[in-house]
């Protein structure tokens, strides 16, 4: 399986790891951007990882998801440092043979990535001292709910 | 031992990594946030709640009364908050 996992401070060229996925056999490919989002006077984000742990969760990670589903391709790009807003954080893209796959294995990496691998988040105001973001518990459920290769709330449908 | 301290962790610590003997006594992480607690007003700060503190044992995540025996390297950091 084609695989490309970074942990980087430069921005990423979206439609260049898209591209990069494409391969005969493919049929669909996914992603999803997480970008800064403004509001409430923020002016940027800065995040900061473990190193060497980092790489180790997402590459797990990446191996549960291929486990999980018949995937040709697998991308995961985080950015760190200091982000302002609109820029793009993270980047997770699969490609399979279907769309299904696609569409649930990248919906499975972003959000066991928000739960299991060690990043964290400070938001910047202006001047003003950075305040660390606090662990949201609906982005816990949304990651420990995934039963039977479906999200949370799913699994009856 | 390498203790290591992110986020708000490292801010209060005033320090990012450090190397400790661990003291007779302090088996696990629990025990070893206790001690670290009592070194001075920035780690009293840092480790005063532990119930909003996670750890990593050899780049592993782990309970807080996981044994440190033969760890060479914990981490310890408020939940992880990437994406």
């Amino acid at each position: 399986m084609m695989r490309h996992i970074a942990i980087q401070e430069a921005p990423f060229d979206t439609a260049a790891e898209l591209a990069a996925l494409n391969a005969p056999g493919v049929g669909g490919i996914a992603s999803f951007t997480g970008v800064v989002r403004g509001g409430d006077g923020l002016s940027a984000l800065y995040l900061e990882h473990y190193p060497g742990m980092t790489e180790r969760a997402l590459e797990r990670l990446a191996d549960e998801a291929a486990a999980r589903w018949p995937l040709a391709g697998c991308v995961v790009i985080h950015r760190v440092g200091r982000l302002a807003v609109g820029e793009a954080i993270v980047l997770v893209a699969t490609a399979s043979a279907h769309r299904a796959a696609a569409l649930a294995a990248t919906a499975y990496l972003i959000d066991q990535l928000k739960t299991r691998a060690p990043f964290w988040k400070a938001e910047e105001f202006g001047t003003g001292p950075r305040r660390w973001v606090e662990a949201r518990e609906s982005d816990e459920i949304a990651a420990q709910g995934w039963v039977n290769d479906l999200p949370p709330g799913a699994d009856g449908l | 031992m390498r203790v290591l301290y992110f986020a708000w962790l490292r801010e209060k610590t005033g320090t990012s990594a450090e190397e400790i003997t661990l003291p007779a006594g302090i088996t696990t992480a629990a025990q070893l946030i206790g001690w670290l607690a009592a070194r001075g007003p920035g780690y009293a700060a840092a480790f005063a709640n532990p119930a909003v503190l996670r750890c990593a044992i050899g780049q592993e995540f782990c309970p807080l009364d996981t044994p440190l025996a033969g760890a060479a390297e914990v981490a310890f950091f408020p939940p992880v908050t990437g994406g």
